[in-house]
């Protein structure tokens, strides 16, 4: 059982750990491939240069959401379950750009049997630039165990 | 120069607010889809065994192989709809240009191998404000993911801006 983190153990203002990703063509490619998501702007430095970005080619957007999903898994493990998602596109992932992504617990409630954590999040490049501001909230198991847990 | 539009509501969207697209039905979800998917979006490390490791899947709460949250079913459809050209993509000036405002997921059930996912999808509100790119329009899409016993998978909140 992958019980990483306990709702009892989470405090309002403690950070999640970060989640790092250098991306360039061989992760965007890949996700393209899984997803079907084989569009000029993210493989074509030339076409990324037509769309308005000097540095050519960039990263996909939904990447970036599969990777918010990704450090709330790696933090609190499979049994876990995010119950909510969402964040909007501020900046370009640049080729080559280390992606990070924070997050930060901003309150913890009970509701409907469920032990639930909210979280304001971001993904940062490498110069500290915040490109995808978002919310989340995960359910959590309860070292009671009279929790529930969706999925 | 451009005169400001008093609104860029146009009759297309009254018309089509909450009405509900006819379903769009994924293949079943395959154990390899789910593999090369976890692969993916965890590059160059390797991802969870919750998405390929059956026997690591059995011991935990779902009973089995789940997929990725982000997971699409619905990708590399056989027959595509070749999007039919915007009116308003070719003219320039106000409400012609766009961006993706950003989307949120509600997330309810685990999509599983076997899984037959339909989708469906609803303009279900708007609002305008005057900011510092002009007068501009965002507008809510819903879109329900559904499983083949009508549970709901997860909804999205996805936001577009036009000004």
């Amino acid at each position: 059982m992958a019980y990483n983190v306990y709702y009892e153990d989470v405090e309002v203002g403690q950070e999640i750990p970060e989640w790092s990703r250098q991306t360039d063509f061989m992760h965007w490619n890949r996700y393209a491939a899984i997803n079907d998501e084989f569009v000029y702007i993210h493989m074509d430095d030339e076409a990324g240069r037509a769309a308005m970005n000097e540095q050519g080619a960039f990263g996909m957007g939904n990447l970036r959401f599969a990777y918010f999903h990704n450090a709330l898994r790696d933090w609190a493990g499979d049994e876990a379950y995010v119950t909510k998602l969402g964040c909007q596109f501020r900046a370009i992932n640049q080729k080559n750009d280390v992606l990070t992504v924070k997050g930060t617990v901003t309150a913890k409630r009970e509701e409907d049997g469920m032990y639930l954590v909210d979280i304001e999040m971001n993904v940062e490049n490498q110069e500290g630039q915040k490109t995808a501001p978002g919310e989340a909230t995960i359910a959590l198991p309860s070292k009671s165990g009279n929790h529930n847990l969706p999925g | 120069m451009t005169s400001q539009p008093e609104t860029l509501v146009n009759q297309e969207m009254l018309d089509k607010k909450d009405q509900w697209s006819e379903p769009n039905v994924s293949p079943p979800v395959s154990v390899s889809d789910i593999r090369k998917w976890g692969i993916a979006v965890y590059w160059p490390d390797t991802p969870p065994r919750l998405f390929w490791d059956e026997e690591y899947a059995k011991s935990t709460r779902y009973g089995g192989i789940v997929a990725p949250h982000d997971f699409n079913p619905f990708a590399w459809p056989v027959e595509r709809e070749v999007p039919a050209a915007r009116a308003t993509a070719a003219g320039g000036g106000v409400g012609t240009r766009g961006m993706n405002g950003g989307q949120t997921d509600f997330y309810e059930k685990a999509m599983r191998p076997g899984d037959v996912v339909s989708t469906s999808s609803a303009l279900v509100d708007w609002y305008e404000r005057n900011g510092k790119l002009g007068l501009t329009l965002f507008s809510v899409t819903e879109v329900r993911w559904t499983n083949q016993n009508d549970e709901i998978i997860k909804k999205r909140h996805s936001i577009s801006i036009r000004y």
